[in-house]
């Protein structure tokens, strides 16, 4: 007998394949951007803004922030699959986890996009 | 039938027993540093937020960011992204089966605290 369960991992590779590739996206990202800032140095705010207000800093900035959300869903799915056993806690806990990172993709967006 | 072909795999779970070897604790810092910084998101994005806005709010992040109490959580967000990118390139590495002997497994976990421990310490000098 098939006995899935709705809080399962969805028994796929894709979430582990993206959790990786996320992890690339996020490392070349912060490798870049810390170059970036090591080599402009911005001291004010305006230097600061700058920086974020370039199109293509901000489109990696965004990516960044999507790989981000997207890994930390992965990792925290796993980490609630692990310790939280009851189905409708743990059913609770992905709902709210995956709504919350939702809303920070938006949020970012919104601060990337107000420049 | 196909019950008896699943084997019983001895499992636990309980962390109070639990003794991890130099990798173990590499890998659940690996997991606890991913959770500080989830927890913290809502934080992070306000005060990114505030840094880019105006002048003003500029300035409020300065200062909020200026605050001791502030100033630790940061150090301790720091130091959690600096072990999770260096464990997770080991993390990277290992799915390559690079690595993957017991004892070289055991030299790269000891390198990632060689590696993250003094490289937080350094970032922390070059931001403050």
């Amino acid at each position: 007998m098939i006995n899935r369960t709705v809080v399962g991992a969805h028994y796929g590779l894709k979430d582990w394949i993206a959790q990786r590739a996320t992890a690339v996206i996020m490392a070349v990202y912060s490798v870049l951007i810390a170059m970036v800032l090591l080599v402009i140095r911005p001291g004010t705010f305006e230097a600061w803004q700058g920086v974020f207000a370039n199109g293509v800093i901000k489109f990696l900035t965004f990516l960044f922030f999507v790989s981000l959300f997207y890994h930390a869903w992965i990792g925290v799915r796993d980490i609630w699959m692990d310790y939280v056993k009851p189905t409708g806690l743990r059913l609770t806990l992905h709902v709210l986890t995956a709504t919350a990172l939702v809303g920070y993709t938006a949020w970012a967006a919104a601060i990337l996009w107000r420049l | 039938m196909a019950e008896m072909t699943i084997k019983k795999r001895p499992k636990n779970l309980d962390l109070a027993t639990i003794r991890l070897p130099l990798p173990g604790k590499v890998s659940i810092l690996h997991r606890v540093s991913g959770a500080g910084m989830f927890i913290c998101f809502p934080v992070l994005l306000w005060l990114f937020s505030a840094s880019l806005s105006s002048p003003e709010s500029f300035a409020t992040f300065k200062a909020v960011a200026g605050m001791l109490p502030v100033k630790v959580v940061l150090a301790g967000l720091l130091w959690a992204f600096v072990h999770h990118f260096c464990a997770g390139i080991r993390f990277l590495l290992l799915d390559l089966h690079i690595g993957i002997e017991k004892e070289e497994a055991r030299k790269s976990a000891v390198a990632v605290l060689a590696v993250s421990i003094p490289l937080t310490l350094i970032l922390w000098g070059v931001l403050l």
